[in-house]
């Protein structure tokens, strides 16, 4: 067996320092009646290389790869280029197969990128401080929500109905435990953002208001007089970010007022991947960082005085606070929150501000050119890289049948809302960097063949 | 002699005197590999790029007026810039590829290069979580089969993929627990956790919305079986064990705590972080639990990644199997893969507790476990098991002269041998040891943990370190040891030769600096 290194004798040895017999001995403490007799049945034997490859060969070949075809999903995961040497990075052994950097002196590589990683994250969303990573944006989503809570002692969230589908239902899951109160709907299929019925619902018993920017229909508007309604009643903003890309074009939610600002980074580094390992990013203002969750790293200096890293604020964390820790968290996305820092830093903010703009830029061209398909509106004024289309039909199933065609058409609202009838013409387009003008026009003409 | 030595072996004049490497000092402050990096907030600048991009479409933006009209302040490094930072950096990082990794209840092992290969195919790595499932079906396939390995190894019907960390899998088996619970109509409040267990268990079940109550150990290290039984009752809602459990033991009595806890009532958590010591030779359905999450990135060693991604899928009893998360994948009678949602939720899985996370889990780290399992199959795993609990307990007896073993006569240990720093003369403590471990070449074993023994310190070798590999690391923690044990000032201000010295931590959590700031800035906050 390749990855174990004892020999029979080395075993032999071993067991004669221990002064055991067997093997079995050593398990005495199991009772005999819940020990198996032999390998476990039902599974396979150890298999080489080459077998096992090819087993998961034929199991990646049976999806269609996103590069391999006309590809416009994104509704919370995008398609991005990553950069070769991202890759690499993160392939470095001394990343990949370090652990929680417990013991600073000798993890200052992963502590350092950490730091630099948490200063990006803050500046892009225009907050103070940001921590070392989440699962995902979703359940950073909800610890925003719990972290609202203990920071006002209010247990009413208002939640925009632009806010992604999956992050209301996390939501939902966790508030229906914990007793915190939500107030959330479906969207409804109009250019303007939700935002001044959000307005009416922000009152004294809310904690917070949660809104999705962009949208999850594409659209962008500010939240500035959302910040400033929360806190005349001194409720918070939470912004959510799905698209942090989109934040090289448009201004962070944090230059609008935005208390605490979470996302998905999986745009930057990280890749589709079925939609997963993500990595949640959580920023806040400097006042609420003691009531952050999730690891922080700090600067600090070592006893001789040279600058250092390491992780602090530890007493919010559960391996110090237990039950009355800030969230039960441990381990989060370290290598995900690698690759992205690793990608802002490949890009800068003149490449991170132009792959925005080519995003947006070929947005619009594409919008506009579906839009002018018989059957077919735009929902949006504004967006970023993602927008809303209005078919004549029910759109799940052309969704479904241009799939079959080898056409990954968007993602369709019928998907998202099944229950929501009108959202059921809604089309999801999202259109990054890796769209050529070739997809556009085979959607475009798969489209027209579909609404005819 | 003026001589041409260009090109000639070199050796050192004898008369030459080689002074002590403490006395010698360098212009950049570096020694030879070991080399600062600085940030790039200090090397970078905002104009810079190591990406190039097509020209965008000449049209104008419709971006609602909102057009981001500040400097955003991150800097950017070219490509040859980039990679030499991040390697630099990473040389200053210890890592399983450099040395044995010994951190207690972390299974810090191999992680075969092959999984990661497989985890970029791009049928895996280059896939929406949102395509239609006629698009995806290898991907389902991938999960399903991992789903089943995992149900048989485990010996439980049910399993939850979605969790997306072994933290995570713990909050999906007390909200399983408590919707079953609640399904009839029993609230209970209370969750007992023993004292020796990992933070995140209390945690968890605060978080879910329970109080939390401690179950004492014994003195043999393991649950105080009389001390559980009197403590249930109509208000505890279940216990959290971990078996093998955090003292390194296992739990002889785990049938009797299932059976206590049933009985009055309850639902029994397993903390699954220690499966590594009886993959494949026990399973915990016959030990009567109701839940127990699995760390794919610790028994199936997908890597740590300084911090994650982890993965933690939740196996289930009958009892708590309806009431598992969504989304999760089944398999139709024609072998066609397809996804329970909310949409089909109420016809197919109506009691389900709903949906913990936007996706479908860490789909990276199933083509990883899964290539994992596949190389092992079951006589690996059952290997995998055996070879992790004898390179443990040949750790507990060859160091139990030098280091207290405070349950060494318990028996033997499973996966990690678990000593205290009872001895230690001169005030040194557990902290000193293992920076001197540091100074020694090895990353330290798990130190204060658990919380049951006096400085702890939890060893785990794992089943991927050779005898050798042992030995030599049984021989610098022998020696450390004797070091802290004879009072050697000299350990208090270790490390000496890592890349740093012994870092401030009590500044840092002062004065938190949590991002990079312009030294003028830096200035003003000292002031």
């Amino acid at each position: 067996m390749r990855y174990l290194p004892l020999t029979p004798n080395d075993r032999q040895d071993m067991l004669a320092t221990i002064g055991a017999s067997s093997v079995d001995d050593l398990f005495v403490d199991v009772p005999k009646e819940v020990q198996l007799d032999g390998p476990i049945r039902d599974l396979p034997m150890h298999a080489g290389e080459m077998a096992v490859e090819a087993h998961m060969k034929k199991l990646a070949k049976n999806n269609s790869a996103a590069g391999d075809m006309p590809f416009f999903l994104g509704a919370g995961a995008y398609r991005h280029h990553v950069p070769a040497s991202v890759d690499h990075i993160i392939q470095r052994g001394e990343f990949l197969t370090a652990y929680t950097p417990y013991q600073p002196e000798i993890a200052q590589g992963t502590l350092q990128t950490l730091f630099e990683f948490q200063t990006q994250v803050a500046r892009l969303f225009g907050v103070d401080v940001a921590n070392a990573s989440m699962y995902d944006g979703s359940t950073a989503c909800w610890e925003a929500i719990v972290m609202a809570r203990r920071i006002t002692k209010r247990g009413k969230a208002v939640l925009s109905s632009g806010l992604h589908p999956h992050y209301v239902s996390v939501a939902k899951t966790m508030a229906r435990f914990t007793k915190d109160q939500l107030v959330s709907e479906a969207p409804v299929l109009e250019a303007a953002t939700d935002g001044a019925n959000l307005l009416d619902q922000i009152d004294d018993e809310t904690s917070c208001v949660v809104v999705q920017y962009p949208d999850i229909l594409g659209r962008i508007s500010d939240m500035s007089a959302l910040a400033e309604k929360a806190h005349s009643h001194k409720a918070l903003l939470i912004a959510v970010v799905t698209e942090p890309v989109a934040l090289g074009a448009i201004n962070s939610p944090g230059q609008m007022g935005a208390d605490i600002v979470v996302g998905e980074g999986q745009s930057l580094g990280v890749g589709l991947q079925f939609g997963g390992p993500y990595v949640g990013l959580f920023g806040c203002k400097q006042k609420y960082v003691r009531q952050m969750p999730g690891r922080l790293c700090g600067e600090t200096v070592d006893a001789e005085g040279k600058r250092g890293f390491v992780l602090t604020l530890s007493t919010r964390e559960q391996h110090i606070r237990r039950e009355k820790a800030t969230s039960n968290i441990c381990t989060n996305s370290g290598l995900c929150a690698l690759a992205f820092t690793a990608h802002m830093t490949l890009l800068g903010e003149k490449g991170l501000r132009e792959l925005a703009m080519l995003n947006h830029r070929k947005a619009v061209v594409a919008a506009d050119r579906l839009a002018e398909i018989n059957g077919i509106s735009l929902l949006n004024d504004s967006f970023f890289n993602e927008f809303t289309l209005i078919l004549d039909k029910d759109t799940r199933p052309i969704v479904r049948k241009l799939a079959d065609q080898k056409i990954l058409a968007g993602v369709s609202l019928g998907r998202l809302y099944p229950d929501a009838g009108e959202l059921a013409h809604g089309l999801i387009v999202a259109v990054t960097e890796t769209t050529s003008d070739e997809d556009v026009e085979a959607l475009a003409t798969a489209l027209e063949g579909e609404l005819a | 002699m003026n001589m041409l030595t260009e090109g000639r072996p070199t050796k050192q004049d004898e008369n030459i005197p080689t002074p002590a490497q403490g006395a010698l000092k360098t212009h950049t402050g570096n020694r030879a590999l070991m080399v600062d990096e600085p940030l790039i907030f200090e090397t970078g600048s905002p104009d810079r790029s190591g990406v190039d991009l097509p020209q965008a479409p000449a049209v104008e933006s419709r971006l609602g007026g909102l057009d981001r009209d500040e400097a955003i302040g991150i800097p950017g490094l070219s490509e040859a810039e980039a990679v030499r930072h991040y390697t630099r950096l990473s040389r200053q990082n210890y890592a399983i590829d450099v040395g044995l990794f010994p951190l207690g209840s972390c299974t810090m092992k191999h992680n075969p290069r092959l999984n990661e290969k497989m985890a970029r195919l791009k049928g895996f790595s280059d896939i929406h979580p949102l395509q239609p499932v006629d698009s995806v079906q290898g991907a389902l396939e991938t999960i399903y089969q991992l789903a089943e390995w995992l149900k048989t190894l485990t010996g439980m019907p049910a399993v939850a993929m979605s969790p997306k960390a072994g933290a995570h899998g713990e909050l999906c088996g007390i909200l399983a627990i408590r919707s079953a619970l609640e399904a009839r109509g029993d609230a209970r409040e209370v969750i007992l956790v023993p004292e020796s267990a990992h933070g995140t268990n209390p945690a968890t079940a605060a978080f879910a919305g329970y109080k939390v109550e401690d179950i004492p150990a014994n003195t043999d290290g393991r649950v105080d079986l009389d001390a559980l039984k009197a403590r249930l009752g109509p208000d505890v809602a279940g216990v959290m064990i971990t078996n093998p459990n955090t003292c390194g033991l296992f739990e002889p009595d785990m049938k009797s705590i299932s059976d206590a806890v049933h009985e009055a009532g309850g639902l029994v958590y397993c903390d699954g972080a220690n499966f590594n010591a009886i993959v494949g030779r026990v399973r915990p359905g016959d030990l009567g639990i109701d839940a127990m999450h699995i760390n794919l990135h610790k028994t199936f060693s997908t890597p740590h990644g300084g911090g994650g991604p982890g993965s933690g899928p939740v196996v289930f009893s009958d009892a708590l199997a309806p009431f598992a998360p969504l989304p999760f994948v089944d398999k139709s009678d024609d072998g066609h893969f397809h996804l329970v949602e909310e949409e089909t939720a109420e016809d197919q899985h109506e009691s389900s507790f709903g949906r913990m996370v936007a996706f479908h889990g860490q789909m990276g780290m199933f083509t990883r476990a899964l290539t994992y399992m596949l190389s092992h199959g079951a006589d690996g795993l059952k290997q995998v098991a055996e070879d992790a609990v004898l390179n443990a307990n040949y750790v507990l007896r060859s160091l139990e002269d030098v280091l207290d073993a405070p349950f060494a006569k318990s028996g033997p240990c499973m996966h990690e041998a678990l000593f205290s720093d009872n001895g230690f003369a001169n005030g040194l403590t557990t902290l000193d040891l293992a920076k001197g471990l540091i100074d020694e070449g090895y990353h330290p074993m798990t130190m204060y943990f658990p919380l049951v023994v006096h400085g702890a310190m939890l060893v785990e070798p794992t089943e991927t370190e050779s005898k050798a590999a042992i030995d030599q690391f049984l021989g610098a923690l022998r020696s450390v040891a004797e070091r802290a044990k004879a009072g050697d000032e000299l350990l208090k201000s270790a490390p000496h030769f890592a890349p740093r010295r012994r870092l401030d931590e009590t500044q840092a959590a002062r004065k938190p600096i949590l991002v990079w700031q312009e030294p003028e800035e830096y200035a003003e906050a000292a002031e």
